[in-house]
Parts: structure tokens; sequence; C-alpha cells
């Protein structure tokens, strides 16, 4: 991935961001009683969505999350007047295999950033921080392998 | 009620992650790239999220019930077992190589970087995929989740 252009460190931003992050998450204990993983919300979603199912059920709840989560650049696009900006790796195998991965894998996983790495460690999860600890090495690996040695 | 509170939260959730940069992969993956261009940020994202949802956690489990729903329904499970492990090394990866895990991936949808649109969509038969690996490697260990 040709893909390493300095970002610039945004301490402030990021954690106002952050803080915005762990209010959703204090929101959807609040409101449902849940952890807002969005791996788990997202497998919500389908198993709600596959033909076959047993109607929309508990799922009401996840699939407006999943519409807000979506529909939150396009708030910031009526605010500002543009869309966030960002860099997506252009690579379509490579984001094809990663989207492959970080489906399987947190499927299998039970969670993600979000629920294994926000919630989990709010909650003192000793599986959370087997996970994160796990997920974070991982990452920082494949990232090593990927600009410094291929 | 439920779908419009839902919403809201996945609002929420969703400008976290475009005001805090973790919506855009080249920042994830600077953050990822400790002996390069490393960029520190995100780890501020998750000081800031995990300490808000711990101080928020605590003070909503003051409450007998939520709102919307009967009761508090956390995982239970203890165990670090294959599953976790194996998912998690799994989910690092694929981290590592898009930059994009499942919420930023969401997000992204609307800036339709051509990226996105394939990672999306391998994501979900992923997760669809990983659900009947966890199933099935629980059937084999005897073990409950």
């Amino acid at each position: 991935m040709e893909l390493d252009t300095a970002t610039a460190f945004t301490p402030l931003a990021s954690l106002a961001g952050g803080v915005l992050i762990g209010l959703s998450a204090v929101m959807v204990m609040a409101l449902f009683g849940r952890i807002a993983g969005i791996s788990g919300i997202t497998r919500g979603v389908m198993g709600a969505l596959t033909p076959g199912a047993a109607g929309i059920g508990d799922a009401g709840w996840r699939i407006g999350f999943v519409l807000g989560l979506i529909a939150a650049p396009l708030a910031v696009a009526t605010a500002t007047g543009a869309l966030p900006r960002q860099t997506v790796p252009d690579a379509l195998p490579g984001m094809a295999i990663a989207g492959l991965v970080v489906g399987v894998g947190t499927a299998l996983g039970s969670g993600c950033t979000s629920g294994h790495g926000v919630c989990g460690l709010a909650r003192l999860s000793p599986r959370s921080f087997a996970a994160v600890g796990t997920f974070m090495a991982a990452a920082f690996a494949t990232v090593f392998i990927l600009r410094h040695l291929v | 009620m439920r779908s419009i509170a839902g919403f809201l939260a996945g609002l929420v959730f969703g400008l976290g992650l475009v005001v805090s940069g973790m919506a855009d992969p080249a920042k994830v993956l600077n953050f990822l790239d400790l002996f390069g261009t490393w960029d520190p940020s995100l780890a501020f994202v998750m000081g800031g999220a995990s300490v808000t949802t711990y101080a928020g956690y605590r003070l909503t489990w003051r409450r007998p019930a939520p709102a919307l729903a009967s009761r508090f329904d956390v995982p239970s499970a203890r165990q670090i077992d294959a599953p976790l492990l194996t998912g998690a090394a799994l989910f690092g990866i694929g981290w590592g190589i898009g930059g994009f895990c499942p919420g930023p991936a969401l997000t992204a949808l609307p800036m339709a970087a051509p990226g996105t649109l394939v990672f999306v969509p391998a994501m979900l038969l992923g997760l669809w995929l990983g659900g009947r690996a966890k199933t099935a490697m629980e059937r084999t260990s005897g073990a409950t989740a």
C-alpha cells in the first residue's frame, strides 16, 4: 500500500471525537442495555434482513444505528458544505482481502475496536483486554511488514 | 421510538469517527506505523472513548433498567478461548491492510471511495462466514459463548 503520507497530529479533535464515541456507547447502554459493538450490530442487521428471517424483531434500533453511522458524514457536509476528506487505500484486491478478514475476524472474535476496544475495556472484561492486545499487536505487525519489509 | 433513538446513537458515533479522524484510513495506518510516519492521534480517540464509556456505564448501571429495554444485557463469557484470539488476530491483520475497522468503513460509504465500496461488501460476506465458523468451532470444542 503506497499510502504512507504523513497525517497531522490532532490530539484535541481526536480526544473530542473519542468522547463523542464514548457518549454514543453510553447512549446504547442507557437506552437499550447493550454493548455498542459495530460488528455485532451489523451482524444483527444482516440477520434481520436475511430472506426468511422472522421479521425485524429487536433489530429496529440496530438498523437505525447503522443508518445513523452512514448519515454522519452527510450531516457534516450539511454543516460545513463539504464531505469529510479521507484517503482510502486504492489497491482494490488488498481492500477485498482486508474487508473479508476484518469480517471473519470480528465475527469469530465476537467484537472489534468498538465492542472490545471501547465497551469491553470500559467494562474491564478480561476477554476484551486479550482481544485488544491481540488485534493491536497483529495490526502493528501487519503495517510494519507491508510498509517496511515488503 | 427505538429506531429513532438508535439512529441518534449511530449519528453521534459516526460524528465521533469523523471528528476524531478515525474515519480516515490514512490516519489509522499512520497510527499503526510506529517506525514510519507515526501519528499518535488515535491513542487520544481510544483514551477519550474508553474513559467516557467507563464513567458513563457506571452512572447508567445505577438505574434498575435501560430506558427502552427490560434489562441490561452485557456479555457474560469470561473464557479466553481459541475463537476469541484467532478472530482478534485476523481482525488486526485486516485492519492493518485496509486501515478500516467496521464502524469507519460504514461511515465512509457516503464518500464512495473505490476502496470503501470493495471493502464493505467483502466485510459483510466475512461477517457471515465468520459467524458460521464460530458456531462450528464452538460445536467442536463444546464450549459455550
